[in-house]
């Protein structure tokens, strides 16, 4: 399986100022809050998941080269096509002209607020104990896998320690390939900044963390 | 990532004027999504009205201003955000499992997503364009202080930096700490002090006095 996200930035050089913004300032198009309404809309009828959203979005080609909001909309109408929600030439044209595929549920406006403040808990009953304990160091898995993943680049095949045990969760690797929940064990997991950037970097009094599932550690 | 331009207005004008390809496309594609049955456009039109004016990170600012005054609640708050939270009435969509952390007078909180754009929807809304962009995701784990101060915000040497970078459905809220001379102020007031930046950990809360939080100069 060939698979490549273009979302991993953590870490990277050469990246310029960040804009601070203002608090009121949610889109900069009406068309964009129209796609984050349609995306929310469509996952609702659970034809996908939102890992398997994230991985539609991240694997896109020209991901670095898109607005926020473009990968949205580009990663939506990956989506629909994948799910066969909706038929090549639909888009094109702007109009039905195949049969719909059965949805799980259709979000209505009066179930908008249910629905939102119920979200999508991920926490599951876990199989077994965890495997790791609080202050425990750990390593993390060192090879990138050939699917969707949470371990960014930056924190592979480094020494860190558990500093939170959050219960087991849905597995994002297998859930946004359609292989299950698979839930794991998920931590917090602190790292010192030498460890992450090396001696080369100049210190900045600094620990970073990433919330790992157990597929992702191994004893130190 | 490209960076998005500036003034709402001049664009929304222009959208009118003469369409861009994107608002052709999303155009077309709610018409088809609506015509098989798929969304129901009174609910996208609630969507909108909802992260526009009904959640949003005034939610958030109680959270902290009640944890500000209520030492019990910040207990709780610190030990079970997620129940904390719900308790005052915001729970859900990526908000889900909540971890509340406390900036201290030797330790400052920032929090991040490398991977995407994961934030905590039901207490600080949608998050803000730099929060998603290429420069934050890239610059906050290897240069938090570099990233503090393109928000104007030094912190002493001496302040350890931690940063969260949220990869799994664990939402962070930074908790900062009260800002000095603030005793006097009731807990509306002292949410008028908390800004959406310092609960994400790139601001500092309002000194008293200041112009309210969530209002632009």
């Amino acid at each position: 399986m060939s698979y490549r996200s273009h979302a991993d930035l953590g870490g990277r050089d050469g990246y310029g100022a960040v804009h601070p913004q203002a608090e009121e300032e949610l889109f900069h198009a009406p068309w964009e809050a129209r796609v984050l309404a349609l995306t929310l809309a469509m996952g609702a009828t659970g034809l996908w998941n939102i890992d398997s959203s994230r991985a539609a979005r991240e694997s896109l080609a020209d991901y670095r080269e898109l607005s926020y909001y473009q990968i949205w909309l580009a990663g939506l109408e990956k989506l629909l096509l994948q799910s066969g929600a909706l038929q090549a030439g639909e888009l094109e044209q702007g109009r039905s002209l195949q049969p719909a595929v059965a949805v799980a549920r259709v979000l209505r406006a009066a179930g908008v607020a249910a629905a939102l403040a119920r979200g999508t808990p991920t926490v599951r009953p876990p199989s077994g104990p965890a495997r790791y304990a609080l202050g425990q160091w750990v390593r993390t898995t060192a090879a990138a896998p050939p699917h969707h993943t949470r371990l960014p680049g930056y924190a592979r095949g480094k020494r860190g320690v558990i500093e939170r045990v959050h219960g087991a969760h849905v597995f994002a690797d297998t859930h946004a390939h359609n292989l299950g929940e698979r839930p794991q064990w998920l931590y917090t997991v602190m790292f010192d900044e030498r460890e992450l950037w090396g001696a080369s970097t100049a210190p900045q009094q600094s620990c970073i963390s990433v919330d790992a599932w157990e597929p992702y550690l191994e004893p130190a | 990532m490209s960076e998005h331009g500036h003034g709402h207005d001049h664009e929304q004008e222009q959208e009118q004027r003469s369409p861009s390809p994107e608002v052709l496309r999303v155009r077309a594609l709610e018409t088809v999504l609506t015509q098989k049955g798929y969304v129901d456009p009174a609910a996208l039109d609630a969507l909108i009205d909802t992260y526009q004016w009904k959640i949003g990170p005034r939610n958030g600012a109680q959270v902290v201003a009640r944890a500000w005054c209520d030492v019990e609640f910040r207990g709780w708050l610190l030990k079970d955000a997620t129940a904390a939270i719900a308790s005052m009435g915001y729970s859900g969509r990526q908000g889900e499992h909540m971890v509340a952390v406390e900036n201290t007078p030797q330790l400052h909180n920032l929090v991040v997503c490398t991977l995407c754009s994961c934030y905590p929807w039901p207490i600080l809304g949608l998050p803000p364009t730099w929060y998603k962009s290429a420069p934050y995701r890239a610059r906050a784990v290897k240069d938090p202080r570099g990233v503090l101060a393109d928000f104007g915000v030094v912190l002493p040497a001496a302040v350890r930096i931690r940063v969260w970078d949220s990869t799994a459905e664990v939402r962070y809220l930074v908790l900062p700490q009260r800002p000095a001379g603030s005793e006097h102020l009731s807990e509306r007031e002292l949410g008028n002090l908390v800004t959406r930046d310092s609960m994400i950990g790139t601001g500092l809360p309002l000194a008293p006095g200041a112009p309210a939080a969530g209002v632009s100069a």
